[in-house]
């Protein structure tokens, strides 16, 4: 067990999968020497050498293409996609390719690529370097969708991913990849895809939260409970598959539901949380289901924090939902 | 090259050019060749008057393309890989995959290998290393620069084909694909089948280059332009290329020069765009009648050797269609088979069937 932050999380992450399995490689731009922008792959070109640390041309689509055949082989790849706003060259690769290889061969050419890219707002990087559009892949099926909010959950799914069978879109919060701090464990450390993680219990009201947005739920919850109002918080920490039976078993405890993101939210994953909770625990609400989300404009630079969900604005939510019923 | 009154262009080889051309097996090369084209031509027309019968869904044939695909299902070994567009099956048939099961892809039974899943001529067929195909344009060139780098990570000593038409090297995945090939160096081979029509496109307003091949000039390498309707050529380009790939040449682009024969699919009427001569153009570079000519010329293929194959495809086509006509189509759970490795969840109104 050692204390590191999350960026170091998925640094140890990627040694201990190039460790464990030669057939692990890691591409993209700037990750060899340079370390990646955000020194995610520090030392592994050192450690494995640049034919399993491969620096890239400037190309997303060549990126993820060139993973895809990596993977045909029978190799396991892990890409790292710069920025997640930078995706979309390589997005008819991602959900036309990738996510569709294994169903349109009939079984015969699973494709197992991993595609990390920081995500999300908050480190002041205006329209291109914020945005958080983990539902456009969440809408593609064959595709899964990790995104860890500690530096446990980011090692542990990380490491997951790397050895899963299907390919995983892993998106990191870059605002809290300095900030989020914790133990992780030593060594081969797994953290299984398709379970939330309670990250406080509490009885009133349940708010949904993933990657950056979990520490200002938490914050939130504190505030709240110095009314007596108890919020258990909810880590989804995978989207796809998401953990539905620990979703709805908590909001038929609790009754009601605050759903936070900070990618817009029209068409979010929020939508289709708070669709999956209205089918299956529709009864057991004592409210309507409230979202605090992006706003439905592009990511602005000077009013970033206009613009992304805090804990103001979800206890807010909080407490609207305590009004009723 | 072109001749607008349709008259056939004979192969210009004496049976020792061709011996020198492409090796002491030329003989048996070439009629092993014709054999196949036949085939291909053959379920090209079966297929086609099938679709019009509506008995199956789609069809895109590659008649004009034949001594290309035989060519690359010939002169690759079984360690190589193929990644190909809509006008490759044939090369699938030759490198080994049987023509049952490809007909059952056709006809997307329970006993097609890709469940069908796919439209027909999607095929795959993983025991040849026929990778399953997208209908997107050229994004299997980067799937094939990637297995290339894979191949040569693992010290083996295959080569990865991709084949495209002339269209994708307008797309974004001919110019990253060759791209990041020439700068690893990678065993892979680029495969222009330039049948001069992207659907209603002409080449000419495709690029603005003179050759296709050119291209491959501003990624650090050479490509060459070859007839692909003359399987000489064809045959004598990939022997050279796949010998240079194995032995560690880099990456190789080779434009095909073929005629589209056909319309671009069972759903386009090439009457709309087609200039009233490309019929006649086309016919005078048939490949397999320049081929079928050549031999009966030389004394290689006489009417009865002839006969044999035109019969010898015809009944495995019709075979292979009555098996496929008689077999069930895939289940409906089927449909949450593969779409992960294991199913996150089966609707329960699809369980209970």
């Amino acid at each position: 067990m050692s204390e590191m932050t999350l960026v170091q999380a998925v640094n140890r992450g990627l040694f201990e999968a190039m460790k464990q399995d030669p057939d692990v490689l890691v591409l993209g731009e700037d990750v060899g020497v340079d370390g990646g922008v955000f020194r995610a792959t520090d030392g592994l070109i050192k450690e494995y050498g640049a034919e399993r640390v491969i620096d890239t041309p400037l190309s997303e689509t060549g990126i993820i293409g060139t993973a895809i055949g990596m993977a045909l082989y029978g190799l396991k790849p892990v890409a790292e996609i710069q920025f997640l706003d930078f995706i979309y060259p390589a997005f008819d690769q991602i959900v036309s390719e990738l996510a569709k290889f294994r169903f349109r061969s009939g079984g015969q050419y699973p494709c197992h690529v991993v595609i990390r890219a920081p995500y999300g707002g908050g480190i002041k990087g205006g329209v291109y370097h914020s945005q958080s559009t983990e539902a456009y892949f969440c809408h593609t099926a064959g595709l899964k969708v990790a995104i860890p909010s500690t530096p446990a959950d980011a090692k542990g799914l990380l490491l997951t991913a790397i050895h899963d069978e299907d390919p995983v879109m892993f998106f990191e919060p870059k605002r809290i990849y300095r900030t989020a701090t914790g133990d992780v464990p030593d060594g081969d450390y797994r953290v299984p895809l398709g379970q939330a993680r309670t990250v406080r219990e509490g009885e009133h009201l349940s708010i949904f939260a993933y990657g950056a947005m979990v520490p200002p739920a938490s914050e939130a919850a504190s505030a709240l409970a110095k009314d007596g109002i108890s919020a258990e918080v909810i880590d989804l920490r995978t989207l796809v598959p998401l953990d539905e039976a620990a979703a709805v078993a908590s909001v038929e405890k609790t009754g009601r539901a605050v759903v936070v993101h900070e990618a817009a939210r029209f068409c979010g994953f929020g939508a289709e949380l708070s669709a999956i909770l209205a089918e299956r625990a529709f009864y057991s609400l004592k409210a309507p289901i409230l979202r605090v989300t992006g706003y439905d404009t592009p990511f602005p630079y000077a009013l970033e924090n206009v613009y992304l969900p805090n804990a103001a604005r979800i206890e807010a939510a909080a407490r609207a939902v305590m009004r009723e019923g | 090259m072109t001749d607008a009154s349709g008259s056939l262009i004979p192969l210009p080889y004496t049976p020792t050019d061709v011996y020198r051309r492409i090796g002491p097996e030329a003989r048996e090369t070439l009629r092993s060749a014709y054999g196949w084209m036949i085939l291909g031509r053959t379920l090209d027309a079966r297929m086609q008057g099938l679709q019009r019968q509506g008995r199956v869904g789609f069809y895109g044939a590659a008649t004009g393309h034949e001594a290309v695909n035989v060519a690359a299902g010939l002169s690759t070994r079984k360690e190589d890989w193929i990644f190909p567009g809509l006008r490759e099956p044939l090369v699938a048939l030759v490198r080994g995959h049987p023509l049952p099961r490809y007909v059952q892809h056709l006809f997307a039974t329970a006993q097609d290998p890709s469940k069908g899943r796919q439209m027909p001529c999607h095929p795959s067929a993983s025991e040849v290393h026929h990778v399953s195909i997208s209908s997107v344009i050229g994004t299997q060139i980067t799937h094939a620069v990637g297995t290339a780098w894979a191949l040569r990570l693992r010290k083996a000593s295959g080569v990865a084909l991709a084949f495209f038409g002339d269209g994708a090297t307008s797309a974004n995945d001919f110019h990253a694909g060759l791209n990041f090939a020439g700068v690893a160096g990678l065993p892979v081979v680029f495969v222009c089948a330039n049948n001069q029509w992207a659907i209603s496109m002409p080449v000419e307003r495709q690029s603005a280059v003179a050759t296709l091949a050119q291209k491959a000039s501003a990624y650090g390498y050479s490509g060459v332009t070859v007839d692909g309707t003359d399987i000489v050529a064809v045959l004598e380009a990939f022997q050279r290329v796949l010998r240079e790939s194995r032995d560690g040449s880099g990456p190789h682009l080779i434009e095909f020069r073929v005629y589209r024969m056909t319309p671009h699919s069972s759903s386009d009427d090439p009457t709309r765009y087609q200039p009233v001569d490309w019929n006649a153009r086309a016919r005078a570079h048939d490949p397999v009648v320049r081929l079928e000519t050549w031999l009966s010329t030389v004394g290689w293929l006489d009417d009865a050797d002839r006969a044999g194959y035109a019969q010898r495809a015809s009944e495995s086509v019709r075979d292979a269609i009555a098996e496929a006509e008689a077999t069930p189509p895939p289940s409906p759970a089927s449909l949450f088979e593969d779409v992960f490795s294991r199913p996150l969840s089966v609707p329960a109104e699809i369980a209970r069937i």
